[in-house]
């Protein structure tokens, strides 16, 4: 089990502000949208410290998984929040964990749901290994280098991160 | 299949969906809960989702319901499914081919969920119970049995408006002893836990156990109304109206009408709730129908978010029962 203190964990949104700041196009402003749950979290910081002025978009991913055959619907995290167009914009499509590529899959599929987006930028705060489909993140606050067996979870309100084998 | 609950398969987890008998709070409430995600769907401007994509469902209506077809129609499509609309009342069941062998084709065109609506209580149960145990089967409404699907939209509703169950006082005014819509929402009403369900109509409608229910009867709309979050009128239907289960329709709206009078008497925030189609100047004033308590259009739209819940929850175990009944242990 390893852990990274709420420190830790910030001077990776730091370092993902600096690259999101370098990245920006005056009169083109970022729409961030978070991935529920843990990606509302990164996104509310981020957010926060690039003083966006439109309100953070929530997905809930819950209903474009690729896996509902199999395991059935997940548990529902509150719906979708996407308060204004996404046509034209460049989004910022924030997550907590990328590792299969699933999420971002699913999470891509509802955002072109919503519109025709002109960009999307995905950062996220840690990008592990175990990737199942050509995705990777643009903007990664910390890359780690686990066993499939391994999880990496983020504790939203403390913002802390633990590494650790998964519980069955 | 389940031996003690037809509605749950044998790993336990919701299959069909016949009726609110037998399902906990628990259940009902995660089908709100999934409702509620559900509802944002109408801010995409492509409205489906595509979690049944690639599942055919099948509308097996042997009883006319173009609101209730039209809004499983809907709620199907907008899951990205394929879907059948089998007008029974008029196809080949009246050429003397059994309801068993109408399943059997049903099968064999590869259906995957049956939404059976029947004048037969009991009919979606006898469904289930003769499926290929792949398939799901929703009640649409049976006979004087039950009317799930419509139950849970009415919880949807209240709980949209109310915010939660406990300590509401719910009305429900009319032919309570022929309703499925009444019987479903009651059974739906007691394990939400409501604080408590008033019922009211003429004596020849009322059913001879009702207390069983967990309701109070009253005799008097005006006493049953007084204080009241939430008032649920329903159809008076047709064939009541010319047997001798009541005197006249006119009579019936003087005696238990929702008028804007007798509104006065609930609480003001009250709403007023009908499963539809309304009898206008029988049931229900038009006035009432059409004003700022009433709650029956949305009623409707949240139908779709409900019956989208409910066909996503039973269908989502689809792999596992495949799986099991291609390798029996």
């Amino acid at each position: 089990m390893k852990q990274f203190n709420a420190e830790e964990v910030m001077g990776w949104l730091n370092s993902m502000q600096s690259e999101l700041q370098a990245i920006a196009v005056p009169d083109d402003a970022f729409f961030m949208i978070g991935i529920r749950t843990g990606g509302v979290d990164v996104g509310r910081h981020l957010h926060k410290a690039l003083g966006l002025a439109e309100p953070l978009g929530e997905l809930n991913i819950s209903f474009y998984r690729d896996d509902f055959s199999t395991v059935g619907l997940h548990p529902v995290v509150g719906p979708s929040q996407v308060p204004v167009s996404v046509d034209g914009r460049h989004i910022i499509l924030v997550d907590d964990v990328l590792s299969t590529g699933r999420t971002v899959r699913a999470a891509m599929n509802e955002i072109f749901d919503f519109g025709r987006p002109s960009r999307i930028t995905l950062a996220t705060l840690v990008q592990r290994t175990g990737h199942e489909l050509p995705i990777r993140a643009d903007i990664v606050g910390h890359c780690v280098d686990i066993p499939d067996d391994h999880t990496v979870s983020l504790n939203g309100s403390k913002m802390t991160v633990s590494i650790g084998q998964k519980s069955q | 299949m389940n031996k003690s609950d037809p509605q749950f398969n044998q790993f336990n987890k919701l299959h069909h969906f016949l009726s609110i008998d037998g399902l906990d709070k628990a259940t009902l409430t995660n089908i709100l809960d999934t409702a509620e995600g559900f509802t944002s769907v109408n801010d995409k401007s492509i409205k489906n989702v595509p979690l049944l994509r690639g599942k055919t469902v099948a509308n097996l209506f042997f009883e006319n319901s173009t609101r209730t077809r039209t809004a499983f129609e809907l709620a199907a499509k907008r899951l990205s499914a394929d879907i059948l609309n089998i007008d029974l009342v008029s196809s080949s069941t009246k050429k003397g081919e059994s309801l068993l062998d109408t399943l059997r084709v049903l099968e064999a065109l590869q259906s995957d969920m049956f939404v059976v609506r029947h004048s037969d209580s009991g009919a979606a149960n006898f469904i289930a119970r003769h499926v290929s145990p792949t398939i799901n089967i929703i009640n649409g409404g049976d006979g004087q049995h039950a009317h799930p699907t419509q139950a849970m939209l009415d919880m949807f509703t209240i709980r949209r408006y109310k915010g939660s169950f406990d300590n509401l006082v719910v009305v429900i005014i009319g032919d309570i002893r022929h309703s499925r819509v009444a019987r479903s929402g009651i059974g739906a009403l007691v394990t939400l836990g409501v604080a408590q369900i008033r019922v009211v109509g003429p004596q020849t409608l009322m059913p001879a156990d009702v207390e069983s229910l967990g309701v109070v009867v009253y005799q008097d709309v005006n006493k049953a109304l007084a204080d009241a979050d939430v008032v649920m009128g329903l159809r008076l239907q047709n064939e009541r109206m010319t047997s001798a289960t009541i005197p006249s329709t006119g009579e019936f709206f003087q005696v238990y009408g929702l008028t804007p009078e007798r509104m006065k008497l609930a609480k003001p925030n009250a709403i007023v709730m009908h499963p539809g189609p309304t009898n206008r100047g029988v049931e229900i004033a038009a006035s009432v129908a059409d004003g700022k308590q009433s709650v029956i259009l949305q009623q409707v739209t949240f139908g779709i978010a409900v019956r989208m819940a409910v066909m996503s929850i039973i269908m989502g175990h689809g792999e596992q029962v495949r799986e099991a009944e291609a390798n029996p242990a």
